[in-house]
């Protein structure tokens, strides 16, 4: 048995939560006089146990605010769990929102360099993607426009297409896949069923449960912080979608 | 070893941003690139013109006044605008950070650096400068061998831009003031070092007063570069020690700073 390409033990994340937000030194400084500083605690994980073996599609179902972004920020690294520990073998490509590494004053062309970086990638790497990319985004006509030009569909496309040129050993999905057109979303969708032949695993968060059913294997409920159930996709969708009408 | 590698996979990102800085600086100007050099020529005729006529005769202990100003100039403005820019460079980029992992170091060192790169652009002008009095003959500065020593006072000047850098941004991203604060100390800074006039040109009654001003070591950097491109001469062992001395310990404090800070970043920003 090989490692698990993810593995997240006993992780709780908790965030404080000021009152008011206080982010100038003279009010800070007042407030700490009066001892009027108030932190509430918010645990927006508790407790979290998820292993994922290499080649799983698990789809992170719950409703807003169940912590399903904080979670897929902490695997993706940008967020510091407060307690316990993540394990992640592989390269991630985390699509949390598509293009937010885009300058807006750069062009198309140029972005791509870009944001290829801030994943990691060397400028040789994408130079050799650098037509996949442009073929797929089909944005041919519009690679030297500076980006804040766009529509956000553009952006959109254009993040996928980076995104998704790269081969990620885990793939961190956060709704993305709600973007574009209608066609843009099919061949997306399909460029990522393309991604599974070759192994990859795959985080997906969605509300759609046709969504999920029709990409993961494996599917887990989170609510309030918690993973409240977890198992094979078919099942699990039908329980969510329980706990949809029962107005829970 | 983590931690190189970890730069060593990401020092790609780290000459993009550098390289978006420096494109993008004059992008939309019709003279573009010429203002790298073209401002602080305008700018250091200005000056000239300006505190030349003001202090009148007591600028003549100067070997050559427009130099003078000049290197002091170069150098004051590359530490001002590189740790102001490495200070926003947090949270500027908020929106990357928040959704992908990426070394934050990154962002105010590759600011840095692009300012690094277009004042060494800039430094065409004091060549030129060099070159039209060398040629005219009119108040030529003493250029000596000692000229191949310039690049140490600038790497010193460089390092003390990235841990002041350091500092300045992990504060920046709890305290936001610190824009404005160190906006007014910059000022401070501009007259504090001698860039227009020549420290004992002064008449300082104050004992403490000039403790502060050798205390700077934007002063003891000026007056080694300046050692170095106009007087000629080999540059005070002091002025290197403790110019060298405050920047490592500033690049010390920086990286320890920002260190410890760096995850909590991204509940601020």
């Amino acid at each position: 048995m090989s490692k698990p390409a993810i593995e997240v033990k006993n992780m709780s994340m908790m965030f404080n939560l000021n009152s008011e937000k206080v982010d100038n030194l003279k009010e800070y400084f007042i407030k700490l006089l009066k001892r009027q500083i108030h932190f509430t605690e918010f645990w927006a994980l508790k407790d979290i146990n998820l292993t994922v073996e290499k080649g799983d599609r698990v789809g992170i179902l719950g409703f807003n605010g169940a912590g399903k972004s904080t979670l897929l920020k902490v695997i993706a690294g940008v967020l510091k769990p407060t307690e316990g520990t993540v394990s992640v073998s592989g390269v991630v490509a985390p699509m949390l929102e598509l293009g937010a590494g885009f300058d807006s004053n750069y062009s198309g062309k140029e972005n791509i360099y870009l944001y290829g970086a801030t994943m990691g990638y060397s400028r040789k790497f994408i130079e050799k993607k650098f037509d996949e990319i442009v073929e797929f985004s089909e944005l041919q006509n519009f690679m030297n426009v500076p980006v804040k030009n766009y529509s956000s569909g553009m952006r959109a496309r254009l993040g996928f297409a980076i995104a998704s040129a790269v081969e990620p050993d885990i793939l961190i999905l956060d709704e993305v896949l709600s973007v574009g057109d209608a066609k843009f979303r099919k061949k997306s969708e399909a460029k990522i069923m393309s991604m599974f032949d070759k192994g990859v695993t795959v985080l997906f968060v969605s509300h759609s449960v046709d969504q999920v059913l029709k990409i993961c294997n494996k599917a887990i409920i989170l609510d309030h912080g918690k993973i409240i159930a977890s198992g094979g996709a078919e099942e699990i969708c039908e329980e969510y979608n329980k706990m949809v009408s029962g107005g829970k | 070893m983590k931690y190189l590698r970890n730069f060593y996979k990401y020092r790609g990102l780290m000459y993009e941003i550098v390289r978006k800085n420096i494109k993008l600086q004059y992008r939309d100007s019709i003279l573009g690139m010429f203002w790298t050099f073209l401002q602080p020529l305008l700018t250091t005729i200005v000056l000239v013109f300006i505190f030349g006529n003001v202090f009148g005769k007591s600028s003549s202990g100067v070997v050559n006044y427009p130099i003078y100003l000049l290197c002091g100039r170069l150098l004051y403005e590359f530490y001002s605008q590189s740790t102001k820019r490495a200070m926003r460079s947090i949270r500027n980029s908020a929106s990357v950070i928040k959704k992908v992992y990426v070394p934050k170091y990154i962002y105010p060192i590759s600011n840095v650096l692009s300012n690094f790169i277009t004042f060494f652009i800039s430094l065409i002008v004091l060549v030129c400068f060099i070159v039209f009095f060398c040629v005219t003959g009119k108040n030529p500065p003493h250029i000596t061998a000692y000229i191949l020593l310039s690049p140490v006072p600038i790497l010193i000047l460089l390092i003390l831009a990235i841990g002041i850098g350091l500092i300045l941004c992990t504060l920046d991203v709890f305290f936001k003031d610190i824009d404005y604060l160190y906006e007014v100390f910059c000022l401070l800074l501009f007259y504090m070092t001698p860039i227009v006039y020549k420290i004992d040109a002064l008449k300082i009654s104050s004992k403490l007063f000039s403790y502060v001003l050798m205390a700077n070591p934007m002063y003891s950097i000026t007056e080694m570069f300046r050692c170095c491109v106009l007087y000629g001469e080999m540059f005070n062992i002091h002025h290197l020690l403790y110019s060298l001395g405050f920047a490592l310990v500033s690049l010390f404090i920086g990286l320890l700073v920002f260190y410890k800070k760096q995850d909590k970043f991204i509940l601020h920003i």
